[in-house]
This record gives C-alpha cells, sequence and structure tokens, in this order.
C-alpha cells in the first residue's frame, strides 16, 4: 500500500512519501501523545502505583473540587506566573535592548549576562539554597554582620515565595535578554535615522520606534514564561520542598507530592490533567498569536 | 503603525539585507552624542546580581569547609585547597557525570535521527498526513513534561524499563522532539526548490535528496538541535527523578540533590560538586556559543 504511494511521488522529484514521518511521530506519540490522553484516564482511576488501576468514577474529580490544599496552590501558581512574568518582561527587555548595542563592551558584559543559564534548574536551586542557608551559609557570616540575627528567608512563608520568584527571575531572565537582544537587532537602523533626523531624543526613540517593533518578540517572550512558570517544579523540590508548611506548594508540586510521595497516582492524575488542559490552552493560544504554523522560518518568529 | 510594515526587508529577495549579528560593527549612538548612562548604570546593577553569586560559588570551592562561616562568602580564603574537589570525586561525582554523558549522547543521536526525517516529510511531502503531524508536534510543543509524569512512569513500567538509564533516555527525546522538529522544519523550508529539482533530474530518489542535499544544507539546523537535545538531556531532573531510583543509574541532577542531603553543613562540597557539573556545558559553551544560544532559545519553549 505505502510502495504504490512512493512509486507515484518519489522518482519524479524526490518527494519523501509520509513513512519518512512515521518513527518520528509513532516515538511521539507513544511518550508524549499517548500520556496525554491516558492521564485524563488514569484521573478516573484509583491507583497506588503497583497492579492494576482501579476504575474509581468521579471520586478523585469530587475530591479535587474540595481540596483547599488546590485551591491555594492554583491561587499560588497563578501569582508566582503573574510575579514572574511582572518582574522578568521589563528587566529582560531593557537589557536585551542594552545589550544590542555593538559596543565592544556592552558585549563582554553580556557574554557574562549568559552565564547563569549553563546551570540546570536543579544545579540553580541547589547554590541559591546553600547561599541562603541560615545556619551553613552566607547569611550566617552576614546576619550577625549586619547586626540582623539569624535570617532565614526560605523558613518565612511569604519570603519563601519570593525566594522562588527571585531564583526563577535569575535563571530565567538571561534566556528572555536574549530573545529581546536578537529582535532589537532586527530593527532596521534606518527607523532610528530617520527619528535623529527629526530630532528625537533617545527615550522618544525607545518608547515609538524600539518597544512597536518588539511587540511579536514580546509575545514570544511572555507565552514562553507563562508556559515556563510552571515548570519551576525542580526550583520548588530542591530549594523548600512546598514549604514552609504549604505555602510555596505550587500545582506540579502538589502533583508531585500527592502521586510520589502518597501514591494516590489517580488524584494526582487529576491534578496533572488541570496542568495538561491550562498548558494546550496556552499551546493554542501560542499557535495563534505568533502564527508558528504558518510558512515562515522559525527564526523570524523568534 | 505603518513603522510595523517596514519589518519587510528581511524577505524581499536580494533585497537589503539587514546586517547579521556580529558582522561589521554598527553604532547605533550617533558621532557626539551622549552615553547611555541610565541603560550603563542598570546594566551594572544586573551584572552585579548575576556576577556576585556566580563568583561567590567559584571561590566557595576552594575554601575549607571550617572556614566557610568564619570568613564570610565574599573574601578570598586564607587558606585555599583543592581537597574539595578531591572529595567530590571521591564521592562517586564522575560516575554520576559518565551516566548522563550515556544518556546525552543516546538523546542527541536518536532526536538528530528522528527530527530530521519528520521534517524532511513535514516540508516536503505535502500531505495531509504530515500537516496533521506537524500540528501535533506545534501543540505537544507547550505541554510541560509534568504533566504528564504519571502516564510516563505508568508505561515505563510496563515496558519493564523502570530504573534503566533507557528510561531516561526515551521521554527526554520525545519531549525534546517539537522544538527540534520546528527548528528543523524552519531551516529545511529555505532549501530553494531549484536545488532538489536539479537533484531529481539527476535521477535522485529521496533517500539520497535526504543524504546528499538536506542534510549537508541544514548543517546549522541540525547543530543547534543536537545542543538542544544535548542540554535537555544534560539538565533534565523530573525524568531521573521519577523513573530510576538505584545509585548506579544516578544522573549527574539527581546525584547533586542527593548531594544536598548528605552535605548540608559543608556547602563548599556542595557547591563543587555543582561547579563540576557543569563544567561540560562550560567546554560547550567556549567551542560553540553560537549554537549554544540557538539551543537556549529551543529551551526556553519548554
Amino acid at each position: 500500500m505505502s510502495a504504490t504511494v512512493r512509486d507515484r511521488a518519489a522518482p519524479r522529484t524526490g518527494r519523501p512519501g509520509p513513512l519518512w514521518a512515521l518513527p518520528g511521530v509513532a516515538f511521539f506519540a507513544l511518550f508524549a501523545a499517548l500520556p496525554m490522553v491516558l492521564v485524563a484516564y488514569l484521573s478516573f482511576t484509583h491507583w497506588g502505583g503497583l497492579g492494576d488501576p482501579r476504575f474509581a468514577g468521579f471520586d478523585n474529580w469530587t475530591r479535587l473540587a474540595g481540596d483547599r490544599l488546590m485551591h491555594r496552590a492554583v491561587g499560588l501558581s497563578l501569582l508566582l506566573t503573574v510575579a514572574s512574568w511582572a518582574i522578568q518582561t521589563p528587566i529582560s527587555l531593557l537589557l536585551g535592548v542594552w545589550s544590542a548595542g555593538r559596543q565592544r563592551g556592552r558585549a563582554v558584559v553580556s557574554a557574562l549576562f549568559f552565564l547563569p543559564l549553563l546551570l540546570s534548574s536543579a544545579a540553580v536551586a541547589i547554590v541559591w539554597r546553600a547561599l541562603l542557608d541560615p545556619n551553613f551559609g552566607p547569611l550566617a557570616w552576614a546576619g550577625p554582620f549586619l547586626g540582623l540575627g539569624t535570617v532565614d528567608l526560605l523558613g518565612g512563608s511569604t519570603s519563601a515565595f519570593w525566594v522562588i520568584v527571585f531564583v526563577a527571575s535569575w535563571q530565567f531572565i538571561p534566556l528572555h535578554m536574549l530573545l529581546y537582544q536578537g529582535g532589537a537587532r532586527q530593527i532596521p537602523e534606518t527607523l532610528y535615522q530617520a527619528a535623529r533626523i527629526d530630532g528625537a531624543g533617545r527615550l522618544g526613540m525607545f518608547w515609538h520606534i524600539t518597544l512597536p517593533q518588539l511587540r511579536n518578540t514580546m509575545t514570544t517572550s511572555s507565552i514562553l514564561m507563562v508556559v515556563g512558570s510552571l515548570t519551576y517544579f525542580d526550583t520548588v523540590l530542591i530549594m523548600t520542598g512546598g514549604g514552609p508548611g504549604t505555602d510555596t506548594t505550587i500545582v506540579p508540586y502538589l502533583m508531585y507530592r500527592a502521586g510520589f510521595r502518597s501514591w494516590e497516582l489517580g488524584y494526582a492524575s487529576a491534578i496533572a490533567f488541570t496542568l495538561v488542559v491550562a498548558a494546550t490552552l496556552i499551546a493554542l493560544v501560542m499557535v495563534r498569536l505568533t502564527g508558528f504554523g504558518s510558512m515562515r522560518s522559525t527564526r523570524e518568529g523568534i | 503603525m505603518s513603522v510595523v510594515q517596514e519589518r519587510a526587508p528581511v524577505n524581499t529577495p536580494g533585497g537589503t539585507r539587514s546586517p547579521r549579528p556580529g558582522t561589521g560593527r554598527i553604532r547605533r549612538r550617533g558621532v557626539g552624542e551622549r552615553p547611555n548612562v541610565l541603560g550603563g548604570l542598570g546594566a551594572l546593577i544586573w551584572l552585579l546580581v548575576v556576577a556576585v553569586p556566580l563568583y561567590a560559588l567559584l571561590i566557595a570551592t576552594v575554601q575549607r569547609g571550617e572556614n566557610y562561616v568564619p570568613e564570610g562568602p565574599l573574601a578570598p580564603p586564607s587558606d585555599p585547597t583543592l581537597g574539595n574537589y578531591a572529595t567530590a570525586v571521591e564521592k562517586g561525582l564522575l560516575g554520576f557525570v559518565w551516566n548522563t554523558a550515556l544518556v546525552t549522547v543516546a538523546v542527541v543521536v536518536l532526536v538528530v535521527v528522528l527530527a530530521a526525517t519528520t521534517s524532511f516529510a513535514i516540508v516536503r511531502s505535502r500531505r495531509r498526513l504530515t500537516d496533521a503531524a506537524f500540528r501535533m508536534f506545534l501543540l505537544g510543543l507547550a505541554i510541560p513534561s509534568q504533566a504528564v509524569i504519571i502516564p510516563v512512569y505508568l508505561i515505563i513500567v510496563r515496558l519493564g524499563l523502570y530504573d534503566s538509564l533507557t528510561a531516561i533516555v526515551l521521554p527526554t527525546a520525545a519531549f525534546a522532539l517539537p522544538v527540534c522538529v520546528l527548528i528543523l522544519v524552519g531551516s529545511m523550508r529555505d532549501i530553494s526548490e531549484e536545488l532538489y529539482e536539479a537533484m531529481a533530474l539527476d535521477g535522485a530518489g529521496s533517500v539520497r535528496a535526504f543524504l546528499w542535499l538536506v542534510v549537508p544544507m541544514s548543517r546549522s539546523g541540525l547543530s543547534t538541535v543536537a545542543v538542544y537535545s544535548a542540554l535537555q538531556a544534560w539538565n533534565g531532573f523530573l525524568f531521573p527523578l521519577i523513573l530510576t531510583q538505584s545509585a548506579d543509574k544516578r544522573l549527574i541532577t539527581m546525584g547533586l540533590f542527593e548531594f544536598q542531603g548528605e552535605y548540608r553543613v559543608d556547602v563548599p562540597g556542595l557547591l563543587t560538586a555543582v561547579v563540576l557539573s557543569t563544567v561540560p556545558l562550560f567546554v560547550i559553551y567556549l567551542v560553540a556559543r553560537r549554537s549554544l544560544a540557538d539551543g537556549l532559545m529551543g529551551v526556553g519553549g519548554k
């Protein structure tokens, strides 16, 4: 069957048959697409990790709807997303535009800005947790030095949350800075020359040329930030373990705890499914807004 | 808003292209214009935010554990030592690095082969089936691995792969595929129709067109894909955390996570392990900065 398809297409123009896509598609389907379907199924079962999942009807979903922890986690995840966006966007935009300048000094400094990207999020979280350790880290030295006594940022409920926001920003701002740098370098120089002839100042040019021209970059970067904030799981697990208490228990961490600490994998699947829905909605928006699906190269999209 | 229309020159065939990054040094600042003091100040502040923790990280690795708190994190050690590095190696860090290297190589090979063949079909085959495949990959782009980790766990257990390095390779590769397909589709679309026709006139079928035209012409896309998938594999945390348990299957991120428990009182020891785990990426950074930057922009897609 497939042979005839290829015979028709291949010899004339060297066009590949759809079979070329089969290995990649099958592989992706088995380990990424099928799980998306399975997670929906598992959310209607009880499963302890051993044996077979048992059908449970809407048990998990009614439990999830009434779970205070889940409500809190959704709130925390939303706050984390909004706070990360509001902090990372202006900083990375300004730094990106600044580093797009071709002066030698700016190139050197940008290379340094790049360094945090080499660390995995696990490594970043471990480094910051060590640096913020109240007893054995620098704070044990700095606290008395500044006359503050013991400073335990990860032990306070509000401060622990903001530490997560800060660490995520520290880790991801360089990436978004790179995106904005690329965007700013694509702005035609002639626009600035024309504006200069009209007597525009630096602030005016930034406001009337740079910002509007970076609109597409801003869309891409913002969506990446929103999707990215769903993956701060590593940071939370390593730095706070969801604590103190449950003050940094965001949705993915709650899922991990329910699934792989309490081994209630059915219930955890219900939590995970809300993540799948949120992520799919974001993906649809992303395809719409950035025109990834249209016939143009990715680099322009970025 | 007419300003936005002027971005067109990039696409005009034979028209003036905006200068590519890295070629030519164009100063945005006109002659005699005031230097951007505010921008420089902001960049300096961020430089401190990035560089001070990294400096503290590096200097801690040559500090003796017992001197760490009394001397403070910023002063050069009074009695520097390389003992931390020796201890990290004794604790089996190199074994973790070896496992991680194996996983990384396997992921890169798998992803490069699958993404290249799939993208070839998507770009050239012009069929509904391959269009649907492309759309599936686009939607998969934003699905965080946390959301489907439970079904992935189920599948891996059922395949009898739990607690093996293969268990990490398969899902890691699958989740790297969407971004890589997107990157390669972009670069393969830039290959001109005439080249394909010339190949076809020589009587080349799709296999030869793929090997002798598509692969050589999309070399930069392929190296970006290789670097991106290598980063995903090297820095991955969730799959090793959930899908393996024995010490001899431990990857570097999990190794660091374990160390964190053991080393709580020995911050320099822990930070040394972090630094050692980043050395391979730092080497890649020095050798292939461009591909790494592009690969990292791909990382943002996760």
